[in-house]
C-alpha cells in the first residue's frame, strides 16, 4: 500500500507516493534520480549511503521512507549547486577519493563533522569517518583531505554549512 | 631530464565527477523496459541435481527462467582451462554455485521468487582444505584434485643440509581475504538480432568479457560489444567475475529480449565471488655459520576452490616471489594448486605473493632468531644485490640497492632505539610493544612470457579540435589509470594535462592493450602510449604540416589540419619483448619480469595481553617502483595497499562451514576502518627503469605484500610468543599466548 510522503531534498519540496516501508536510499535513487548516494552493504556498516536527514547524519539505507515525512534531506547533489563545494575540492585536490564509490558519502560525512567541528583534530576526523569504510585510500588522504578542506572554507561557506546542520524544530 | 605534467599531481581526471557524486556506476543506470536478474545458488558443496521445483503460489509466466538448456553456445566461463560452468546443469561443485537465472521487472518481487525455488541433490562427499585435498580420499577434479604444479631449481641442494651450521623449519599459513570494493558486482545485458550482445559493467578487463561471451553465446567478436561503467574498486575481484555475471546478464536478456540489470547484493557478492587463495607453505632452509642462506626446499600450496578459474597463474606468481630478494645460491621449490569443494578463488591485489612472501618474512625472522642475529643484521648478508640472480636465475641488472633500502627503513622507524625501548617497556606493562619488518619485491607486468602472448595495442587520435584521445582498454577502478596515462601523452606531445582525453572503455572503440592486472598499466600500456605518440607526430611531420621543433599551438593546429584534409588521425603501438627477456616455461626460470618494484616496510604494534586486540602504531613503507608518475596517486596506493595488508593479517576472517562463508557481512567481516589505521608513512626511491615511460615501473600490487609479515615479526617482537599463521583477531591471539603459557612457567621455574 502506498502513499504519499512529503519531504524537502535539497532545499526543494517534494511529494513521493512511495510505499512506507521503502528505503529512503532507494527513494531517492529510484524516485528521484539522485544517484551520488550509493549503496555498498545494505546494513548501516559502510556509511556509502549517508545523506543529512534533519541535519543528522544517516545511513539511507536504514531510514524508512515514513520516517522522512516533513523531514529535510541533503545529499551529496545538494552541497554545491553549481562548482565544487570546498570539502569536494579537497577531496579532489588531496587524493581523497580514489574508486569514487564511498566519497559522496564520506563527503557528507566530512559535512556533517566540520558543521559541528570547525578545525577537528585528527583524532576527531578519525571519530567523524568511523561509520564510513574506503578500500581504496587507506583513509590517509582522505583525512589530509579534510584538513584542507577545514583550511580553505570561508565564513560564507561555514555559515552554509551550520544551515544544513539545523536539527528539526 | 625534467618534466613538466610527469611527476606533478595533477587533479584526478574523472575526479571532479566522482567527488560531485555525478560519476555514473552500473547501479546508476536505467534502461528503457529493463528487467532485473537474479541468481539461483547451490545450497550444498557437491553432489548431483535430481530436480527443480517452483511453487505454485508465484505466477511463474511472468518470470524469465534461464536454465544451462538455454545456452546457445559453450556451457562455460572461458578463462584458462574452460572447466568452469557458467549454470550447473546437473552436477555441483561448490556451495552458492549459480544454477537458475530468473528475470522480472519488480525487483523485489525477484528475491522472494528466488528463495521459493527448491532445488533436490544427491549429496556426494564434499572436500574443504588443502590436506582433504591432498589426501585424495575424494577426487573432485581431474585425477588427483591437483590444478596446476610448478617446480623451481636453482644449483643443487644435496650439499647444503651437511654443510649447514643450521637446519630451520617452518610451515606458515593464511588465509581467504575477501576483496571488498565497496562496489558489488553489477551488470547490465542487451541482446538484440542482428546487432548481437552489449554489456556494460563494472569490471577490470573488457576482453576477458567479450571472450567469454563470445564462446557463451556461440557470437562472433563483432557481435559482442563490452562496456566498462565506472568501476568502485576491484583490487582483482573483478577480474574473471565480471565474465560470469555478463554471461548470466546476456543469457537473460537474450531470452527475454529485453535490457537485464544483474547487481549483487552485498552477502551474495561476498558469498559467491572469488576471494584470495588460502595457502600453507613449508619452509626448510640450510644457513651457514657466517648467517649466510645456504639453500632452502620451499613447499607453497594454495586452496583454488572448485574450478581452474586463475589458480595457475595466481600459483605461478605466488611461486616465482616465495624466495624473496634474498641470494639463494641453491633453492628448490614445489608448488601446487588444489582443488576444494568451495567456490573458486581468485585475483586479489599481489596475486599469490603476499601469501608466499608472508611465509617467507616470517620464516627470516624465526631463523634469524634461532641462529642467534637480529632480524634486520640477517636479512642484510642475504639481500640481493646488483649482478646476483633470483630463484628463477634472473640476473637483476637494475641497480638496486638494498642495503640501502634497510638502512633508510631503520633510520626512518627509528628501529634499534625501539627495539630496545620496547624491550624494557614490556618487563612492566601488559600492553606488549614491538617492532617487525618485511623486506620484499614484486615483479611488475605478466609474468614470464605473459606480455608477449598478450601483444598488447595501444592507440592514440586526434579530435577534430586537436585534443589527443587516448585508446586503450586499460580500465580505470580508482588506482589512477586515465590520470597517469593522459599525464604520460601530455608529457610526450608536449601538451598540457587537459589537452588529452581518454577514450571510453568499450570494445567496439579501443584497442586490447590487454588486461588491467599485474601491476602492468603504468609501465607496459605507458610505454606502448610514448611509442605511439611517436608514431602520430612522425606522421605529422611526414605531411609537412609539423616540424620536428614545435609548441603546443602548432602541434594542435597540425592535428586539426590533417583531420580536415585526410580524415581521421590515428597511430597504433604494440608491444614488442625486450630482447634480453627471455622466460623458460618449461624449466620456469629465466626472466620471470622486466622489473622489479623493492621495498622495506616496518611495523610497530600494541599487542594488549589483556584484551588480546592488537593495534598498528606506526607504519614505514619505503619502496623503489622507478620514476614516481604521479606522488598524490603513488602514495595513495601505497597506503591503501598497507590498509589491505593489515587487514589481511588482523581483521579479515573468512568463516566457512562446508564450503559457505558463513560471516557474508560488513557487520561481521571486519575490514580496517578509519580509527584503525596508524600514521603510514610512505618513502620513494626513485630508479629509473628503461622498461617503462619515464623510468616508471609497477605499484599497485606492491604493498599488498609486506604488510602482514611485517606486522606478525613485530607481534611475535612484543609477546616473544610463535605466530604462523594470519588472520590474527584477538581469539587467535589469545589461543598463541594461552598455548605458550606453560613452556614460558616451566623455561622460568628452569
Amino acid at each position: 500500500m502506498k502513499r504519499t510522503v512529503n519531504l524537502t531534498l535539497n532545499g526543494i519540496s517534494h511529494q513521493v507516493t512511495v510505499h512506507p516501508m521503502g528505503r529512503l536510499l532507494d527513494v531517492l535513487r529510484h524516485e528521484f534520480g539522485l544517484t551520488g548516494t550509493k549503496e555498498g552493504c545494505g546494513e548501516g556498516e559502510c556509511g556509502s549511503c549517508s545523506v543529512l536527514l534533519d541535519g543528522e547524519l544517516v545511513n539511507s539505507c536504514l531510514i524508512p521512507i515514513a520516517q522522512v515525512e516533513g523531514s529535510r534531506v541533503i545529499t551529496i547533489e545538494g552541497l554545491a549547486a553549481k562548482a565544487l563545494h570546498p570539502i569536494q575540492n579537497a577531496f579532489l585536490q588531496c587524493g581523497g577519493a580514489q574508486c569514487g564509490i564511498c566519497t559522496p558519502g564520506m563527503i557528507v560525512a566530512t559535512a556533517n563533522l566540520l558543521g559541528h567541528t570547525a578545525s577537528p583534530t585528527l583524532e576527531q576526523i578519525r571519530e567523524g569517518l568511523n561509520g564510513n569504510l574506503c578500500r581504496c585510500t587507506g583513509y590517509t588522504r582522505i583525512f589530509d583531505a579534510i584538513r584542507s578542506a577545514a583550511q580553505s572554507m570561508t565564513d560564507r561557506d561555514r555559515e552554509e554549512l551550520t544551515v544544513l546542520m539545523e536539527k528539526k524544530p | 631530464m625534467n618534466q613538466r605534467v610527469v611527476g606533478t599531481s595533477v587533479p584526478r581526471r574523472e575526479g571532479a565527477a566522482k567527488v560531485a557524486g555525478q560519476a555514473k556506476y552500473v547501479d546508476d543506470l536505467v534502461f528503457p523496459d529493463m528487467l532485473f536478474g537474479a541468481t539461483v545458488r547451490s545450497k550444498i558443496p557437491r553432489g548431483k541435481i535430481l530436480g527443480v521445483q517452483f511453487p505454485e503460489d508465484i505466477p511463474w509466466n511472468d518470470f524469465i527462467i534461464v536454465t544451462a538448456m538455454d545456452i546457445p553456445g559453450k556451457n562455460v566461463v572461458s578463462l584458462i582451462l574452460d572447466d568452469q560452468p557458467c549454470l550447473a546443469a546437473d552436477f555441483v561443485n561448490h556451495p552458492e554455485e549459480p544454477i537458475l537465472l530468473l528475470a522480472h521487472h519488480d525487483r523485489y518481487l525477484l528475491a522472494s521468487a528466488v528463495s521459493a525455488i527448491s532445488i533436490q541433490y544427491e549429496p556426494l562427499p564434499s572436500i574443504h582444505s588443502i590436506e582433504e585435498s591432498e589426501s585424495q580420499e575424494q577426487v573432485i577434479w581431474g585425477t588427483d584434485n591437483i590444478f596446476k604444479t610448478y617446480t623451481v631449481n636453482k644449483g643443487n641442494l644435496e650439499d647444503v643440509w651437511k654443510e649447514a651450521a643450521w637446519i630451520v623449519e617452518g610451515e606458515y599459513t593464511t588465509g581467504a581475504q575477501e576483496q571488498l570494493y565497496i562496489e558489488n558486482n553489477g551488470v547490465i545485458a542487451q541482446y538484440q538480432e542482428p546487432e548481437g550482445c552489449t554489456v556494460w559493467g563494472s569490471m577490470q578487463c573488457p576482453f576477458y568479457v567479450q571472450k567469454a561471451l563470445m564462446t557463451l553465446l556461440g557470437l562472433p567478436e563483432d557481435k559482442v560489444r563490452v562496456v566498462q561503467t565506472e568501476t568502485g574498486g576491484a583490487f582483482g575481484g573483478k577480474e574473471e567475475y565480471p565474465s560470469m555475471i555478463a554471461g548470466h546478464a546476456a543469457l537473460l536478456a537474450r531470452k527475454a529480449n529485453k535490457p537485464v540489470k544483474i547487481v549483487y547484493d552485498r552477502m551474495e557478492d561476498m558469498a559467491a565471488t572469488t576471494k584470495r587463495h588460502p595457502s600453507r607453505t613449508r619452509h626448510r632452509t640450510a644457513v651457514s655459520k657466517e648467517g649466510k642462506l645456504l639453500g632452502g626446499e620451499i613447499e607453497f600450496v594454495i586452496d583454488g576452490g572448485a574450478y581452474a578459474t586463475l589458480s595457475s597463474v595466481v600459483l605461478s606468481r605466488g611461486t616465482i616471489h616465495a624466495a624473496g630478494p634474498y641470494l639463494w645460491p641453491n633453492i628448490r621449490i614445489h608448488a601446487k594448486a588444489v582443488a576444494t569443494n568451495t567456490p573458486p578463488h581468485g585475483a586479489f591485489r599481489g596475486f599469490g605473493a603476499p601469501q608466499s612472501i608472508f611465509a617467507l618474512e616470517c620464516h627470516m625472522d624465526h631463523i634469524a632468531r634461532t641462529i642467534g642475529i637480529s632480524p634486520d643484521e640477517f636479512r642484510r648478508r642475504n639481500l640481493l644485490r646488483q649482478g646476483d640472480t633470483t630463484s628463477t636465475q634472473q640476473e637483476i641488472r637494475e641497480p638496486i640497492d638494498m642495503q640501502h633500502l634497510l638502512d633508510r627503513a631503520l633510520k626512518h622507524s627509528d628501529y634499534q632505539r625501539k627495539i630496545n625501548r620496547f624491550a624494557l617497556h614490556n618487563r612492566q606493562s601488559s600492553k606488549k610493544k614491538g617492532i617487525g619488518m618485511a623486506a620484499f619485491m614484486h615483479g611488475a607486468g605478466f609474468t614470464g612470457s605473459g606480455e608477449r602472448y598478450l601483444n598488447s595495442l595501444v592507440g592514440l587520435e586526434s579530435t577534430k579540435e586537436g585534443d589527443i584521445r587516448i585508446l586503450v582498454s586499460s580500465t580505470e577502478f580508482g588506482q589512477g589509470t586515465n590520470t597517469i596515462l593522459c599525464q604520460i601523452a601530455a608529457e610526450e606531445f608536449g601538451l598540457e594535462y587537459d589537452d588529452v582525453q581518454i577514450a571510453p572503455i568499450d570494445t567496439a572503440i579501443v584497442p586490447n592493450s590487454g588486461p588491467t592486472v599485474a601491476s602492468r598499466t603504468a609501465m607496459i600500456v605507458g610505454k606502448l602510449i610514448q611509442s605511439a605518440s611517436l608514431e602520430l607526430r612522425q606522421k605529422l611531420i611526414n605531411t609537412g604540416l609539423l616540424e620536428a621543433e614545435y609548441d603546443r599551438r602548432k602541434l594542435r593546429d597540425a592535428c586539426k589540419t590533417y583531420i580536415e584534409r585526410f580524415g581521421e588521425l590515428k597511430s597504433y603501438s604494440r608491444y614488442e619483448a625486450p630482447p634480453n627477456i627471455f622466460w623458460d616455461d618449461i624449466n620456469y626460470c629465466g626472466e620471470a619480469y622486466p622489473a622489479f618494484g623493492w621495498a622495506i616496510y616496518v611495523a610497530e604494534v600494541t599487542v594488549d595481553t589483556t584484551t588480546y586486540s592488537v593495534t598498528v602504531d606506526d607504519f614505514v613503507a619505503l619502496q623503489e617502483v622507478g620514476k614516481v608518475l604521479h606522488p598524490v596517486l603513488a602514495a595513495g596506493q601505497i597506503e591503501g595497499g598497507v590498509a589491505q595488508g593489515i587487514g589481511f593479517a588482523l581483521y579479515e576472517k573468512v568463516l566457512w562451514s562446508k564450503g559457505r562463508m558463513l560471516n557474508s557481512q560488513m557487520t561481521n567481516y571486519i575490514i580496517p576502518t578509519s580509527q584503525d589505521i596508524p600514521p603510514i608513512r610512505v618513502y620513494f626511491e626513485e630508479i629509473p627503469s628503461p622498461h617503462g615511460p619515464y623510468g616508471a615501473k609497477g605499484i599497485g600490487e606492491l604493498p599488498m605484500d609486506g604488510p602482514a609479515p611485517a606486522i606478525v615479526n613485530a607481534i611475535i617482537n612484543a609477546t616473544g610468543q610463535e605466530v604462523r599463521s594470519i588472520p590474527l583477531l584477538p581469539e587467535d591471539i589469545l589461543v598463541s599466548l594461552v598455548r605458550h603459557q606453560p613452556t614460558d612457567a616451566m623455561e622460568s621455574c628452569a
